[in-house]
């Protein structure tokens, strides 16, 4: 298949693959995180740690934006849901996402009217139809997904449907970067960029992280092929002693970003003091909310919601392991209490969790896995 | 670590998750383990997973929600912990499609299925094709030939008279294709906006001619697996059907009765393991429970397995695997390796069959799980699907 398969030849990947371990000094451990939980799942679906040297090990950062949301705030979103004639309107991953007291699938089982929606259009469609229930747009996700939010409120504002209003969960990637650098206990020798927030953020706010940070980072696409290239880019920023951010995903990724994109987020949000993000805690300036000129589409706004804090079991690691110190399978919980079908932390949440994509799709020992698929 | 520079603005209102925190206690306790501490931790993680995965089934919801539905593990928990502790018998246990029954002489299959499609017309077939299609598979499944099948409709208020006129034509012609009569059957209406449209059930009865019994536990070492042509054309065409994806592929559904693809299979490869037709969960779930009933792994190559390139398509848009979409005319096979080519032969002579293929082979270790070699050269685990298969969102 045209522009699929071109960028998963085997090929190439022994290749890059050869490049790589022909990088490594010896001795030497190398740590990489990919920030984005679409590269994590590219790396599990395809098997790709099977082309790294052992000693290159990558680290699944806190760049999916459904696992990132925290407890509270599904909560937040069911006390919505369950008011009288509201109809919520959600992507389809949010479903499953565990709040304090349970999620979407089980609030709609006991009776609200929770729908999934493919796009945040989709749920405009729904409050046409509507037009005497309250219909909300669990709105998430990162820079990526926030313009066709914003969009989406501006059409609302446009044709006056007053009915509809958004759940703004959108949250922004850089502080979280940097919440991640400025841990104490952080152990890594550079970044893969997230490469759809790019799209739209562009490279250039990432300068930060090689200049004050003196870390590599190399903004990536989604294809296994374009991640291995980069580990490749981040390899040989180490071995050359540079430090600098690059952009291998440059068939998408302008390096000011979308300009268009980012006006129409500072029209309709503007960005909150703080955020909770689950796994990491509070983080300040990391998340958007409504701004006061479309109040009238801001569910925070019109429905009185709980806004209590629910904290994650002690037991739970998903800091540790966003974070790199701990792979998903060394936490206290992995695969036992939590699970994809029960899952506790974050990382368990979304097929694009560092430790739901660990369970699915890596939960082995290299060796036995060899041996059997040996022709 | 960021929460110094914020002072008294953070929240001082908080609770905790008591679901989560019985689930952490309750792991605890029965994860302590005398005797794995020779292993390395890493193993000692395997073994802990699978000592949970190996605990007893349990549904924890306190009601059904839509993924009790979708085919996967918490179907499979639904099944295990509900309907199989309440109706336990020796039939039941073999959690097979159909039922082997022996009543006097008579070696009988005997099965039943129910029909909720949305929408009910869609391209390559509609809701009563599929109602007489899957149940004789679900026979066929067994080794059986099907004979005669009933059908029990519950409509719903309002339903257009010349839908079910469609609908019951295109069940007599589906029954006529495959040689069964429908003897028996009910209907109900329920009111408005209790049902959507039009629900089907139908069970069937086929007698088994050959002295063979299919099974999920027969899977060997050194075995080859099987399936009968391209994977995943009716879940992609149904949920583009559904016209909410604004995607628009060339595709129709596979539905078709296979009871003379199977008989052909096993007049070729009398030792046949196991057939079974690759319904909800799709050919994933079907490997994953021949993995973990015969406790072998299923070692799948993905550029074996035939998929259409629409089909691929649309589930690379949808961020959804080809390997757990549903079929309604494609079955997976195990045969052992000295009959795979009489079997290859005798379904690439069959049209339904034609674009069968070896897709993988079972070996001994690690047992219970299926494993695939990727397209990219990469190897991973396949599990059973937890809740729908829903489209990525980033």
């Amino acid at each position: 298949m045209r522009f699929v398969d071109e960028f998963r030849d085997a090929e190439k990947a022994r290749m890059l693959s050869a490049r790589i371990a022909a990088l490594c000094e010896p001795g030497r451990r190398y740590k990489f995180m990919e920030v984005c939980g679409g590269h994590t799942h590219t790396i599990y679906k395809h098997g790709l740690e099977d082309y790294l040297p052992e000693t290159v090990s990558l680290v699944h950062g806190p760049g999916c934006p459904v696992c990132v949301i925290p407890m509270g705030r599904v909560d937040d979103a069911i006390a919505i849901a369950e008011q009288p004639d509201v109809i919520m309107t959600t992507f389809g991953d949010m479903m499953r996402v565990p709040g304090g007291r349970g999620s979407f699938f089980d609030s709609n089982a006991a009776g609200a009217d929770i729908r999934m929606v493919y796009s945040p259009l989709d749920s405009l469609k729904v409050a046409r139809q509507n037009p005497d229930k309250r219909v909300v747009f669990m709105a998430i996700g990162m820079e990526t997904t926030a313009p066709s939010t914003a969009m989406t409120v501006l059409r609302a504002a446009a044709e006056g449907l007053d009915n509809f209003s958004i759940f703004c969960n959108h949250v922004t990637i850089i502080p979280a970067i940097k919440a991640i650098l400025d841990s104490p206990d952080m152990r890594l020798d550079g970044f893969i960029g997230p490469g759809h927030v790019s799209t739209v953020v562009g490279c250039r706010p990432y300068e930060y992280v090689s200049r004050d940070y003196g870390k590599p980072l190399v903004c990536a696409g989604f294809e296994p092929l374009d991640i291995l290239q980069s580990v490749y880019q981040l390899m040989l920023q180490v071995h050359e002693g540079r430090c600098e951010v690059e952009n291998q995903y440059s068939r998408v990724v302008p390096w000011n970003g979308n300009a268009k994109a980012l006006r129409v987020i500072s029209e309709v949000m503007e960005l909150r003091p703080y955020f909770e993000w689950r796994g990491l805690g509070f983080i300040s300036q990391s998340a958007l909310q409504v701004r006061e000129k479309y109040a009238v589409h801001d569910a925070e706004r019109i429905f009185s919601v709980p806004g209590v804090r629910v904290a994650d079991p002690k037991a739970c690691q998903c800091g540790e392991v966003l974070k790199g110190v701990l792979r998903p399978w060394e936490c206290k919980v992995f695969g036992t209490a939590c699970t994809p079908e029960t899952p506790i932390g974050t990382c368990m949440v979304s097929s694009e969790g560092a430790c739901a994509a660990y369970y699915n799709f890596g939960r082995f020992t290299r060796e036995r896995v060899k041996e059997a698929t040996r022709s | 670590m960021t929460t110094q520079d914020l002072g008294a603005n953070i929240p001082t209102r908080s609770t905790q998750a008591d679901w989560a925190e019985e689930a952490v206690t309750e792991a605890a306790k029965e994860h302590r383990h005398a005797g794995a501490e020779h292993l390395n931790r890493e193993q000692q993680v395997l073994e802990r997973i699978d000592r949970a995965r190996a605990r007893k089934a349990r549904v924890k919801e306190p009601r059904i929600t839509l993924s009790h539905g979708a085919g996967g593990k918490a179907t499979h928990n639904l099944i295990d912990a509900v309907f199989l502790e309440a109706f336990r018998n020796p039939e039941l246990e073999q959690m097979s499609d159909a039922a082997s029954l022996q009543i006097g002489d008579a070696r009988l299959a005997f099965t039943t299925d129910s029909y909720v499609v949305s929408p009910l017309f869609f391209p390559g077939g509609d809701i009563g094709e599929l109602a007489v299609n899957g149940t004789v598979n679900d026979l066929a499944m067994a080794g059986a030939r099907p004979l005669v099948i009933s059908a029990g409709f519950i409509l719903e208020e309002g339903f257009p008279t010349d839908d079910l006129r469609r609908v019951v034509a295109s069940m007599a012609a589906a029954a006529k294709a495959a040689g069964v009569q429908i003897v028996t059957g009910d209907t109900k209406v329920v009111q408005r906006g209790k049902g959507d449209g039009c629900y089907i059930n139908t069970a069937g009865i086929g007698v088994r001619e050959r002295p063979i019994e299919l099974n999920a536990a027969n899977a060997r070492p050194g075995d080859v697996v099987l399936v009968s042509g391209p994977i995943g054309d009716h879940g992609v065409t149904v949920m583009l059907a559904r016209g909410e994806l604004d995607i628009i592929a060339d595709v129709e559904s596979d539905t078709a009765p296979l009871h003379e693809l199977t008989a052909a299979l096993l007049d070729a490869a009398p030792n046949t393991r196991l057939l079974r037709d690759a319904t909800r969960g799709g050919v994933a779930t079907i490997l994953n429970e021949v993995a973990s009933a015969s406790q072998v792994a299923v070692v799948v190559d993905e550029d074996a397995v035939p998929v259409r390139p629409e089909v691929r398509g649309a589930s690379e848009l949808l961020g959804i695997d080809p390997l757990y979409v549903a079929c309604e005319g494609r079955m997976v096979a195990v045969v052992p390796a000295e009959e795979v080519d009489a079997a290859l032969a005798a379904l690439h002579a069959d049209p339904l069959g034609a674009g069968a293929a070896v897709i993988g082979r079972v070996v001994a270790d690690p047992p219970g799980l299926v494993l695939l070699k990727t397209g990219f050269g990469g190897t991973r685990i396949v599990d059973m699907l937890v809740g729908d298969p829903l489209p990525r969102i980033c």
